[in-house]
């Protein structure tokens, strides 16, 4: 019962911003080009969804590519951060002053580096993506009580144990809100990274459809794209419940 | 009692803190013994540096000065105790069955056998049918089984419970008391006891040493004579009871 209400409930809400949408425009008598009404765009989603899915692998490509590599370096970088007092004088301010610098004045400098393909995109994807994940492994990483660490260490538990049975696991929750939070934003990026210089993806098809006062295309480039985070999301949401089955109350009695 | 005297052996021992630029003595020149199979508790105010002797003792950290040593005066190391310290540090993550067996994991025995010993432990006492439950599903009173059943199965001759009964009701803690009881004259461990409860440590231990406030030293050092099964109703517990609050009230 409580789940189809969670299923039903955006449904509903989303069929209603529709329907007042589409009267709105009617009413209106908008032209489409300025905003097109939502059967238009489904209609335009459909009919063009074979070129749109051809263009939505490369952006789904570029937004998996830069959200691993942003995982992996902002996870690396936690535990550097947090095992080197150094490492983390050093390197914390450039961290935060590297998200002070807006990614669009970038991203040009990127394509002229390397090329028109898909890496320009997938680093600018993963340089605004590693951000919440290291910021939320850091603070898993000290999650640990000292008085857990002590009960380790008075076992004779070695620094690689203390790592991989404690703070590993205890990381894990955080870990996965920055990833969530990361895949977001590796959509952004590679779209970015797509309006800045490419001749394939999403965000291309977007600007070009804009050119062509293609509005409604450029509405389904749009839903295409939210349908790829929302796979990407989705997928991790799956892991995530896997490797943190305790934390899913009352599975067992109770 | 079998082995050579080796026992516990606190001599004179010293530790202080700087916190916040201000020094604090935790210890000032504290000294005991206790013999091995016994069980002895440390009783006083709160704040008065019992923690900071247990952790002495686990090995986590040294003595400003004084001696420590346990067993063999020659061999004083890290693993030669099982320290259960005050706060709940179950591992949320893993099964009830899997933190058990954290100690034989770290020491990398093989962990069938250690699973096959933790699950044996369980039906003893109680926990059957929770051996894949996680923590945040078990009771108050489960959790603290469970804290101690690890810091059995640690295999250690010497324990360092640090109130391991705290915070958990009258009755639950009654129940414990007898459980920890029954498998301290099963198992013939060494038993270092922090507790606040002036009749838990009579019901429970061999020796009572009642700490001053801080900076802590042996005030008293009283041979519970009462013998064993001991009664909670009985006159001569409340009898010593009296005498050992009095103390207590005299330490401060």
């Amino acid at each position: 019962m409580k789940r189809w209400v969670d299923v039903a409930a955006p449904i509903v809400l989303l069929l209603v911003v529709f329907a007042i949408w589409e009267t709105a425009v009617r009413w209106f008598d908008l032209p489409s080009y300025i905003l097109p009404t939502p059967s238009r765009i489904v209609l335009a989603f459909f009919s063009h969804f074979v070129g749109l899915s051809q263009h939505a692998v490369v952006t789904f490509l570029e937004i998996l590519l830069g959200f691993a590599i942003g995982g992996c370096a902002g996870f690396v970088l936690a535990i550097a951060v947090f095992y080197s007092p150094i490492l983390e004088r050093a390197l914390y301010p450039l961290i935060i002053f590297s998200q002070m610098i807006p990614v669009f004045a970038i991203a040009p400098l990127l394509i002229v580096w390397m090329g028109y393909g898909l890496w320009p995109k997938a680093t600018v994807a993963a340089l605004i993506g590693f951000f919440p994940v290291v910021v939320n492994a850091s603070d898993g990483l000290r999650a640990p009580t000292d008085e857990s660490v002590e009960l380790f260490r008075s076992l004779g538990a070695t620094r690689w144990q203390i790592f991989w049975k404690l703070r590993l696991p205890a990381s894990l929750p955080t870990l996965f809100s920055g990833l969530k939070v990361a895949t977001t934003l590796s959509v952004v990026g590679a779209t970015i990274g797509e309006w800045v210089g490419a001749h394939q993806g999403l965000g291309y098809l977007m600007l070009q459809s804009n050119a062509l006062l293609r509005v409604d295309l450029v509405f389904a480039a749009i839903l295409m794209l939210a349908l790829l985070g929302l796979l990407l999301f989705g997928g991790l949401r799956i892991i995530e419940r896997r490797m943190l089955r305790w934390r899913i109350p009352g599975r067992e009695g109770e | 009692m079998a082995r050579p005297w080796g026992g516990i052996r606190v001599e004179g021992v010293n530790k202080r803190f700087v916190h916040g630029g201000e020094t604090i003595v935790a210890l000032s020149s504290i000294s005991f013994t206790a013999d091995w199979g016994t069980w002895t508790t440390l009783i006083g105010p709160s704040g008065c540096g019992k923690t900071t002797l247990l952790r002495i003792l686990a090995g986590l950290i040294p003595p400003d000065r004084g001696t420590v040593s346990i067993g063999d005066p020659q061999q004083m190391r890290r693993g030669t105790t099982a320290y259960l310290p005050q706060r709940d540090t179950l591992l949320s993550w893993r099964t009830a069955l899997d933190n058990a067996i954290l100690a034989s994991e770290i020491a990398r025995r093989p962990r069938a056998q250690a699973r096959a010993e933790a699950r044996e432990l369980f039906a003893h006492f109680g926990l059957a049918g929770f051996e894949g439950h996680y923590p945040t599903q078990l009771s108050g009173g489960m959790r603290q089984r469970l804290a101690l059943i690890r810091t059995f199965l640690a295999h250690r001759d010497v324990l360092l419970l640090d109130e391991p009964l705290g915070a958990l009701d009258p009755l639950t803690r009654a129940t414990l008391q007898d459980w920890l009881l029954s498998v301290w004259s099963e198992l013939r461990k060494t038993i270092l006891f922090v507790t606040h409860d002036v009749e838990e440590a009579l019901l429970l231990s061999d020796r009572v040493l009642v700490l001053s406030e801080r900076p802590a030293s042996v005030q008293q050092d009283l041979v519970v004579e009462l013998s064993r099964p001991r009664n909670r109703a009985s006159v001569e517990l409340a009898e010593t009871k009296g005498r050992l609050l009095a103390l207590l009230l005299g330490a401060r």
